[in-house]
């Protein structure tokens, strides 16, 4: 399962590397997300500092969506997804290949938003092991229902629309569970960062475990 | 084939008469007959005050429908998944239970709303169970965007019963969203040893538990039964349209052979 993992995982980097969508496409978008945010608050600093954990999450969500959906569409095109059925490559590692490839584009984006979370609505990083582990954690939390719900939805007429709609309200525990966390590290709230972080571990946990076990009836269906 | 008129039997009719007199008599009880509760000091701590009481006859009734609806759809999804027990019945109980489960969620969602208001000043406020309940509602919308989405019916009641499972599951946090976490919303007023209301308002709230279950079972028996109609619908017409094919293909091939006939006869 784990060497089927590595192959999917590294087969979808490299389309993504020859291909450069996150890069050219999602990353730029995500900045953009970070600077319309910036307007809808009036460049009002001491509020945007105090927003920005959920404004980052949210940011992420929005790109991790896209992201998602581009892991999708890679496999419908050309019927890429029968060779992926008809291989004899294990779903829970397919799934797992997938949702690393999608963490993986999704630890890019997060330090590229980070980046601009610090420039733009200046924000000063602090509490570096809670910060690190929680967004470790919401990662795994977001790609493995992302790519799921991805598997769900690839057969679909409207899998554009429906991803978004399917997914949003699973991922919204994850997103409040993160962004709390995040308030905690960055000294925003008194509350106890660390357990929020156990909440995250749990939903990360549900999901990877979730999909690994469901994603061969997934893609069956789909 | 023929297909029955309308959905409704003659239990589904009493059921239906059932809950318009039980609904009307919630009316009467919770507007008349019931009295306000005690407000200001006068008030026990933990009672629901003045005529703010008057809610309890409807949205405890309406969230707890919500969650037998929600609940209706995880039993058919389950029995539907598990091999054994798997039938088309199973599906269209699931698809019942999401749609009138989904009903009951966006009635919770406005009357909690309407109460939130009178006795906290605010139309909604980001408290666990009610951002649960919402959540639920988005969940429920996505669960039948999803039943439209996919015209294969296997396919269909494969992914949505996938979805339907973690509606359940979002069920169970926010009944338990009051207890697990730090929550303004109420905790439970009728089953604790020592209940909220008595009297005429323990009588009403019952009766509204009564009369919204009562209306929760009748919209579910009628889509459920609608459902099978439809199914029933769609093969008719796939029916029809293969033998208006068939006998399209016959009376070619048949004016064909006439054709032919004609010609041999003919002949050079």
């Amino acid at each position: 399962m784990w060497r089927d993992a590595v192959v999917v995982a590294g087969k979808d980097l490299r389309i993504e590397g020859r291909a450069k969508v996150s890069l050219n496409q999602v990353g730029p978008y995500a900045l953009v997300v970070l600077l319309l945010f910036g307007f809808a608050f009036d460049q009002d600093r001491p509020l945007l500092v105090q927003a920005a954990p959920g404004l980052f999450w949210l940011a992420v969500l929005f790109s991790g969506l896209l992201a998602v959906q581009r892991s999708f569409s890679v496999e419908s095109s050309d019927g890429a997804i029968d060779s992926l059925r008809l291989s004899r490559l294990e779903p829970a590692g397919i799934f797992l290949g997938k949702a690393a490839a999608v963490a993986a584009q999704l630890v890019l984006l997060e330090a590229l938003l980070a980046a601009g979370v610090v420039v733009l609505f200046h924000s000063r990083l602090g509490g570096a092991g809670l910060l690190a582990a929680s967004a470790a954690l919401s990662t795994a939390g977001l790609a493995g229902a992302g790519v799921a719900y991805g598997a769900l939805c690839i057969g679909l007429r409207a899998r554009e629309t429906l991803l978004p709609l399917l997914l949003a309200p699973v991922l919204a525990p994850v997103v409040l569970a993160a962004t709390q966390a995040w308030r905690s590290a960055l000294g925003l709230s008194g509350g106890d960062g660390w357990r929020w972080l156990a909440l995250l571990g749990c939903f990360a946990a549900i999901y990877l475990a979730g999909g690994s076990i469901g994603f061969g009836a997934l893609m069956e269906e789909a | 084939m023929m297909l029955r008129k309308g959905p409704s039997t003659r239990l589904s009719r009493a059921l239906g008469w059932s809950a318009l007199v039980a609904l009307a008599l919630n009316v009467w009880w919770g507007l008349w007959l019931s009295p306000p509760a005690p407000s200001g000091k006068a008030a026990p701590p933990g009672i629901v005050e003045g005529q703010f009481v008057r809610m309890l006859y409807v949205h405890p009734a309406v969230a707890t429908m919500a969650y037998v609806g929600f609940g209706v759809c995880a039993l058919g999804s389950v029995a539907w998944l598990w091999p054994r027990t798997r039938s088309p019945r199973w599906d269209r109980l699931a698809v019942a239970g999401a749609e009138v489960g989904a009903v009951f969620c966006a009635a919770t969602l406005v009357t909690g709303s309407i109460w939130g208001r009178a006795s906290w000043g605010v139309w909604w406020t980001w408290d666990p169970r009610l951002t649960l309940t919402a959540i639920l509602f988005a969940l429920s919308l996505g669960y039948l965007a999803l039943r439209r989405a996919v015209e294969d019916s296997r396919s269909r009641s494969v992914l949505s019963s996938v979805v339907a499972l973690l509606m359940a599951l979002t069920v169970i946090v926010d009944h338990y969203a009051t207890s697990w976490f730090v929550s303004l919303h109420q905790g439970e007023t009728l089953f604790k040893p020592d209940p909220s209301v008595y009297g005429w308002q323990l009588a009403t709230m019952v009766l509204s538990f009564v009369a919204f279950g009562l209306l929760g079972a009748w919209l579910i028996v009628h889509r459920y039964r609608l459902e099978g109609l439809e199914e029933r619908y769609e093969a008719q017409v796939f029916y029809s349209a293969i033998e208006a094919r068939r006998a399209e293909g016959s009376a070619e091939r048949a004016s064909a052979l006439v054709g032919s006939a004609a010609a041999e006869t003919e002949g050079p």
